[in-house]
């Protein structure tokens, strides 16, 4: 073979349209998910849960139960193994402490498993399974003023609190200020693929196929919480029918593995959609106040922001909503502050940009606010209060293009040409409205491993932990594996998703892509070095591996961002309330683009999402019961087809070699934004301020 | 045999297949479960998320709604039935090529959807925004409020909308051209009309 350079950029495949390499499986319904493959005497768990939001389990009625066709056995805090406590993927987690007491701390809790040699049998005798409690009182009221507000501990990424100069002088200074409350409701991820796993033990190795963000760390997960040997457990998850934060470790692969290790058989355990909105986590609701003071000519003097979230009675789980804060605006005093109650709910966790989502929402419908007051251009008053380092921690930007991506979104979208005045344009019966606002998102890098394996055929085989949740990222490696391979697309084999693979990055922070691709990288080089010496290739092929920790450690400390520009036209019915969004426009700057077919479907999906959270997402938790009312796809809507309008997403170059790949991940940043500027679209359309998501009828009809 | 279970007969993708199911079976589990067809997929298993749709008798249907003893003697088509040996059907390929999904949990619904839209569009039937519902009418240009009205029954949470509504207007309208060069008028009155 030959032996090209490895710098960035110089051969083919990186940067150009591939469709997916799943993608013929995908449409022929060959691809198996978590829950579809088989095995002989498998057999089926099901989950029952509990009806009150919080006290203690009195009694299980097992009996009459295990007299039922079918059933092999109930398991319960009674008779389910033991697990380790204090483990968990992110510190300590109680949620995944299940079966191991007699506690309840919210509705839905999972109180047993019934375990039966058919899913028809397992669910009929879950639903018989008696359970009586002994009741307290609970608490499920969120509001940013409850007794129970606290300061949580700082934890990575961001301390709770910042604060930069005097806000409160410059606020009294500021010749206008904006100070405002917004709310922003309880989400649920919702991917569409229930979460399913099935585990068995097989020559003495406990193997699972589980649906999740990133095996290998599961499988270390899943080996501390079951007192095993790491290299006795394998995780793998081919397939996986989307995620956004909720496929983390959940309690249907514990289930399976306590079903599976006590019934020595395979066991599956598949959730019901009902139970996913409570056993997989959530977006806690938010309450933030933002004050921005601004000179006359919309300088940023202070800018000041409180959010408050909630989390569950057994686990600490904290929104850092005030994470765009720290990042966006230049400003002479900067003041966040987040904060936490914990109520008797289920434990909220990741859902697609966490913080950023619901933060941005607040900070950029603030800001509109702002332009409003000033009497400025919302894209003006954006641009005048450009920082040159970052607000919060004074380091330097790795790049930031946020400018660039408003020039280009403004002339595409025919911005200049805009009236600002609100509630005066007319289409029919629609009020119509053009709204703006920033977006952004962390891009940052963690360490991983991968092989790359000259096989004997003269084709190569690279082999990474990584998983491909929908994002396209099993093709976004094959093509930076091509690439530093410098192969034949057609030579060059990628096999992600197996935690034997070794130690890599979760499918998560909008890390994967850069943090494997960098892996394959260093995989590529080293091999390509070692072919050089060597004379042929033995039978079993050439193998070397390479673990970045050292290179991600040894970096110096920036502030490393995606940024973008959304634009929302939307049309208002003044009779009914209802809101349509006409069209939306993102353009982004997100380093470098792997596959702009699949990183388009990616930033689109996210604004899609963006658009779902501005109109239609609402978890209504009943106090009286402290249950969810609308926990299913027909009381919980998320967009349909109709619901979307045309959306165009596309980027601005955005050269960054803070990671060698230059890629910063985009798996995220388009939902950040999205719900703020269809906000502003609305109060362009009506005159009236959408504090609260989602924009519902009666909240755009009140005046 | 259990008083709790039945005989039934289902004509999946052409083979017929015998099989004694739990009454409290779905055709859904049927499929996935008994006959290992697993691209027909379970999203809420309660009629609301379209990831089960298959084509029953031809029509579109969603499989957890059907209990299979229910559905003895009919025709089911699934995603594995509809492409044409290693040809793929041009909305499967349409979706292939128009990175109409992400994670690819919805599509096989989404195809099987969109090649009922096809179909019924055909026939002349109207959705909720066509304007001139008339027979006389003739159907509607197939255009992409059309499109996204008539896919509203399968949700994506990927939101893959945007390319999804692309690709069923690419294979509409190749599905119309092949009905026109094979000399016929389609299944319905007037073929099949497409604007993109
Ligand atoms: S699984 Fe049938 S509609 Fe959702
Ligand atoms: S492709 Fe993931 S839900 Fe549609």
């Amino acid at each position: 073979m030959t032996a090209p350079s490895l710098a960035p950029g110089r051969t083919g495949v990186v940067g150009t349209a591939r469709t997916r390499l799943e993608g013929r499986a995908k449409v022929t319904g060959a691809a198996r998910y978590a829950g579809e493959v088989p095995f002989a005497e498998l057999a089926h768990g099901w989950v029952a849960t509990s009806s009150v939001a919080r006290g203690r389990i009195r009694s299980i009625d097992t009996e009459a139960v295990l007299a039922m066709p079918g059933v092999l056995a109930v398991l319960h805090h009674g008779n389910a193994p033991r697990l380790r406590p204090g483990v968990g993927l992110f510190g300590p987690d109680a949620t995944l402490q299940v079966l191991q007491d007699d506690r309840v701390p919210h509705v839905g809790w999972p109180v047993a498993l019934v375990v039966a040699e058919t899913p028809e049998q397992a669910r009929a005798a879950a639903e018989a399974l008696v359970v009586t409690y002994d009741e307290e009182p609970h608490d499920v009221a969120f509001s940013a003023d409850h007794p129970g507000v606290y300061t949580p501990e700082a934890r990575p990424p961001a301390p709770p609190d910042v604060e930069r100069g005097d806000v409160d002088a410059e606020l009294a200074g500021s010749a206008v200020v904006v100070d405002e409350e917004y709310t922003t409701p309880e989400e649920y991820q919702s991917p569409m693929e229930p979460h399913a796993a099935v585990a068995r033990w097989e020559n003495g190795r406990l193997e699972a196929i589980d649906s999740n963000q990133g095996s290998y760390a599961i499988a270390q997960y899943i080996a501390q919480l079951f007192f095993l040997d790491a290299a006795s457990v394998r995780v793998t998850s081919e397939h996986v029918g989307g995620a956004f934060g909720a496929k983390g470790v959940r309690p249907h692969l514990v289930f399976a593995v306590m079903a599976a290790t006590m019934l020595d058989r395979p066991v599956r355990v598949v959730l019901t959609r009902r139970q996913m909105f409570t056993m997989c986590g959530l977006r806690t609701p938010t309450a933030q106040r933002i004050r921005l003071g601004a000179d006359a000519d919309g300088r940023l003097r202070a800018v000041d922001h409180e959010s408050v979230s909630y989390s569950s009675a057994i686990q600490e789980f904290v929104e850092q909503s005030t994470r765009p804060t720290r990042v966006l605006y230049a400003t002479d005093a900067l003041r966040a502050r987040t904060r936490l109650v914990r109520l008797d709910v289920p434990t909220p966790t990741f859902m697609r940009a966490p913080g950023w989502a619901p933060g941005s929402y607040a900070l950029e419908s603030a800001m509109d606010e702002l332009a409003e007051r000033t009497g400025l251009d919302p894209i003006t008053l954006r641009l005048r209060n450009e920082p040159a380092v970052a607000p919060a921690s004074g380091l330097p930007f790795s790049s930031r293009n946020l400018a660039a991506c408003f020039e280009e979104g403004a002339r595409r979208f025919g911005w200049p040409d805009r009236d600002p005045r609100p509630g005066v344009r007319r289409d029919g019966r629609w009020l119509v409205g053009t709204g703006v606002a920033a977006s952004a998102h962390a891009a940052m890098t963690a360490p991983s491993t991968a092989t790359a394996t000259a096989e004997a055929d003269g084709t190569f085989t690279v082999r990474i932990a990584a998983a491909d949740i929908g994002t396209g990222a099993r093709t976004a490696l094959h093509q930076i594996a091509v690439d530093a391979l410098a192969a034949p697309p057609e030579a060059v084999r990628v096999r992600i998703a197996d935690s034997d693979f070794g130690p890599a990055q979760f499918a998560g922070g909008s890390m994967g892509t850069a943090s494997w691709g960098w892996a394959i990288t260093e995989a590529a080089a080293a091999l390509r070095e070692r072919l050089a010496l060597a004379d042929e290739i033995p039978a079993d092929g050439i193998t070397v591996r390479a673990d970045t920790s050292e290179l991600v450690r040894a970096r110096q400390p920036v502030e490393r961002h995606g940024f973008g520009a959304q634009f929302a036209e939307v049309a208002v019915d003044p009779a009914s309330g209802e809101v349509r969004v006409r069209r939306l426009l993102g353009v982004f700057a997100v380093g470098r683009v792997v596959n702009p077919l699949t990183a388009r479907s990616q930033l689109v999906g996210g604004m899609i999402m963006g658009l779902s959270m501005a109109l239609h997402e609402e978890g209504v938790r009943d106090t009286a019961s402290g249950s969810l009312v609308n926990g299913d796809l027909a009381g919980y809507h998320v967009a349909s087809n109709a619901d979307v309008p045309p959306i165009e997403a596309d980027w601005v170059d955005d050269p960054d070699t803070h990671n060698p790949t230059g890629i910063k991940g985009l798996g995220e940043i388009g939902i950040v934004g999205t719900a703020a500027a269809v906000a502003n679209a609305v109060w362009h359309a009506t005159g009236t301020r959408q504090r609260h998501l989602p924009i519902r009828l009666d909240r755009t009809l009140t005046r | 045999m259990e008083t709790n279970s039945s005989a039934i007969s289902l004509r999946v993708n052409g083979e017929t297949h015998a099989l004694t199911v739990d009454n409290r079976t779905t055709l859904l589990d049927a499929l996935r479960e008994h006959l290992d067809l697993t691209g027909t997929k379970k999203g809420c298993d309660h009629g609301q998320c379209g990831a089960c749709t298959v084509l029953l008798d031809g029509r579109r249907a969603t499989a957890c709604l059907q209990l299979a003893a229910a559905a003895d003697g009919r025709t089911v088509t699934t995603i594995e039935g509809m492409a044409d040996g290693d040809r793929l059907h041009p909305v499967q390929q349409a979706f292939l090529d128009f990175d109409g999904y992400q994670c690819g949990y919805c599509t096989p619904g989404q195809i099987c959807s969109a090649i009922g839209v096809i179909e019924e569009h055909a026939a002349g039937w109207p959705s909720a925004v066509t304007a001139d519902v008339r027979p006389e009418a003739g159907p509607p240009p197939l255009d992409a409020d059309e499109i996204r009205e008539r896919m509203s029954g399968n949700l994506c949470r990927c939101g893959a909308y945007v390319s999804i509504v692309r690709a069923v207007a690419e294979a509409a309208a190749q599905v119309a051209a092949g009905r026109e060069a094979a000399g016929g008028q389609g299944s319905g009155a007037g073929g099949t009309r497409v604007t993109a």
